[in-house]
């Protein structure tokens, strides 16, 4: 049996004698942790901030897509009612089968006597395809910028109400003119 | 005889505290100082709300530590099917006590005179000065070394006793390389003992506060700078700490000798390691940084060499002692931490070639040399 001969490759690296004494080269690499660490420092001691990290629910990253699709909302009439005419689109393309909508009939507002009484959706099962937004007729559901508070302690506490999707209250919208937040007792004059 | 007593338990309940709260400190200096590093954040999350109130105390993550000290409080106790069980239980106190006696012998400070700091209790004191130190013992450096190779046992009985194969390669490894390095950190600092003729630590760190070379400081790092890089090398080894942690290494032994601990007892074994950082730290600080002395300190005050003498008070003078020591502990314990998130881990046949092959000659030769030089001052050949 010929003894074990270790492979050579063209590229085995070389080092020099100053590398192989070792300590210099260590010495090299603690000034460059070091150095890194006297920066970062010096930054947090003046009051800037010395790190890559975001602190991630408080700040958000400058390089956040402004068309992320994250939360659900409902968008509302001027009298803060829902746009939503509980059609069914939505809950009849969504992949995940996760929205849920209970129509409610209302005889007096003759242009729309169907309305949402329950709207929800399951965010544990949620995969935000957008493809509800797409779907939707009346503009009524959107998909906002921030991301949804998923943790919960148990899968029942991961269900979006109709409540807080009608949370939405953007200062200005291209779409339609929205009403001042608590305005919607007081409006329906239209 | 009371008086004594009274001194003696303030200076124990001292270094017990002390210890106790560098290592827990070090946990979070360690993380934060490895974060600013790398260009992270750190812990920050952890916080104490104070009662009836919605105020969070952050603090910078200080209170991670008492997260996870709770944490090993209440992690279930697991119990390995070992055929030694009084061993398994014994072991990581056989580690952890010596880290803490090791302390015992090292000065923290100047002499203390009671009866100056309070002159209240001067007639009962009557003129008695203690040194700031909990046990005078002449052999203090070969105390020192007695202990440390204790948890060399300690390491050995818990790879042994836990019924494991991983275990038992971690403490293996962990006897072979501590005591190589042992060997190391005694050779390193025999050129130390020929210089000061002494191994009485405080009669050391009282050696080294005077001046050579006209100005500088005479510590030991000045003296014996090679013997001072030998000697950190070898303490961080011996720590079993990165580039050195073959013992526990993760990749190849899950956590070496402390795989079947778990709970509180791997507590102990994380915090003997914490404590023990501090205690090279002082060790360091001692043998070769110039204990408690400041350059150009005395126990009066500061007299620099062009002239300028400022007087101090015996309570200032203390605290300026305790605290310098303590600073300057602090510093070596950084930049331990600094060594640990820089470099590399060996590989374990390195690891013993490095001490063997390396560091024993060139400790031998440092000795050899301070020994030759040593002897050519105090006579030569007359």
């Amino acid at each position: 049996m010929t003894p074990y001969k270790r492979k050579t490759y063209w590229n085995e690296p070389t080092l020099t004698l100053w590398e192989r004494a070792y300590l210099p080269e260590i010495l090299r690499g603690l000034a460059i942790t070091g150095g890194v660490f006297l920066r970062n420092m010096g930054r947090w001691i003046t009051g800037k901030k010395g790190a890559l990290t975001t602190y991630y629910p408080e700040e958000t990253r400058w390089d956040y897509a402004p068309l992320n699709r994250g939360k659900h909302v409902l968008t509302q009439r001027p009298d803060g009612k829902p746009q939503c005419i509980a059609c069914n689109m939505c809950a009849t393309v969504c992949p995940a089968k996760v929205i849920e909508i209970e129509a409610g009939f209302d005889p007096t507002d003759t242009a729309h006597p169907k309305f949402p009484v329950r709207f929800e959706i399951d965010y544990s099962r949620c995969i935000f395809c957008g493809l509800c937004v797409e779907a939707c007729p009346e503009d009524a559901i959107r998909m906002a910028k921030e991301v949804p508070g998923l943790p919960a302690e148990d899968r029942m506490q991961m269900w979006l109400t109709l409540d807080e999707m009608m949370s939405w209250q953007p200062q200005s919208d291209v779409a339609k003119p929205y009403p001042a937040a608590g305005a919607g007792q007081t409006g329906g004059a239209e | 005889m009371t008086q004594d007593l009274v001194i003696y338990v303030i200076y124990i309940a001292f270094a017990v505290g002390m210890l106790m709260g560098f290592g827990t400190v070090l946990t979070w200096v360690e993380r934060k100082q490895a974060a600013v590093m790398s260009d992270r954040i750190g812990a920050n999350r952890a916080y104490i709300r104070l009662p009836y109130t919605q105020i969070k105390l952050v603090w910078l993550g200080l209170f991670h530590g008492i997260a996870d000290g709770i944490k090993m409080l209440v992690k279930e106790d697991f119990k390995p099917r070992t055929y030694d069980w009084y061993a398994y239980a014994v072991a990581p106190w056989v580690v952890f006590t010596p880290v803490l006696l090791v302390f015992a012998v090292i000065p923290f400070g100047g002499t203390l005179d009671p009866g100056r700091l309070f002159p209240s209790l001067a007639a009962w004191f009557d003129g008695r000065t203690y040194p700031m130190q909990i046990a005078q013992l002449d052999a203090g450096l070969l105390i020192i070394f007695a202990f440390s190779g204790l948890t060399i046992i300690g390491a050995m009985l818990a790879g042994w006793s836990s019924a494991n194969k991983f275990s038992l390669l971690g403490g293996l490894r962990a006897g072979s390389q501590m005591i190589s390095y042992e060997l190391v950190m005694g050779l390193t600092v025999l050129g130390l003992i020929l210089i000061y003729g002494t191994v009485d630590l405080d009669a050391m760190v009282r050696h080294q506060s005077g001046i050579v070379l006209g100005a500088l400081p005479a510590w030991g790092v000045v003296l014996q700078p090679f013997a001072a890089v030998l000697f950190l090398t070898a303490a961080i080894a011996e720590n079993k700490r990165i580039p050195f942690d073959l013992p526990e290494a993760e990749s190849e032994l899950i956590a070496g000798y402390f795989t079947e601990y778990s709970a509180m007892k791997m507590g102990l074994f994380m915090f003997a390691e914490f404590i023990e950082i501090a205690i090279i730290g002082a060790l360091f600080t001692t043998l070769f940084l110039g204990g408690y002395n400041l350059p150009y300190m005395t126990d009066a005050g500061f007299s620099f060499p062009w002239g300028t003498v400022v007087e101090m008070s015996h309570g200032a003078v203390v605290v300026t002692q305790v605290v310098t020591f303590l600073a300057k502990m602090l510093l070596v314990c950084s930049f331990q931490i600094l060594i640990r998130w820089s470099l590399p881990r060996f590989r374990y046949d390195q690891v013993l070639a490095f001490a063997w092959k390396f560091m024993l000659p060139l400790a031998l030769v440092n000795l050899v040399i301070t020994a030759i030089v040593v002897w050519s001052h105090q006579g030569g050949l007359q």
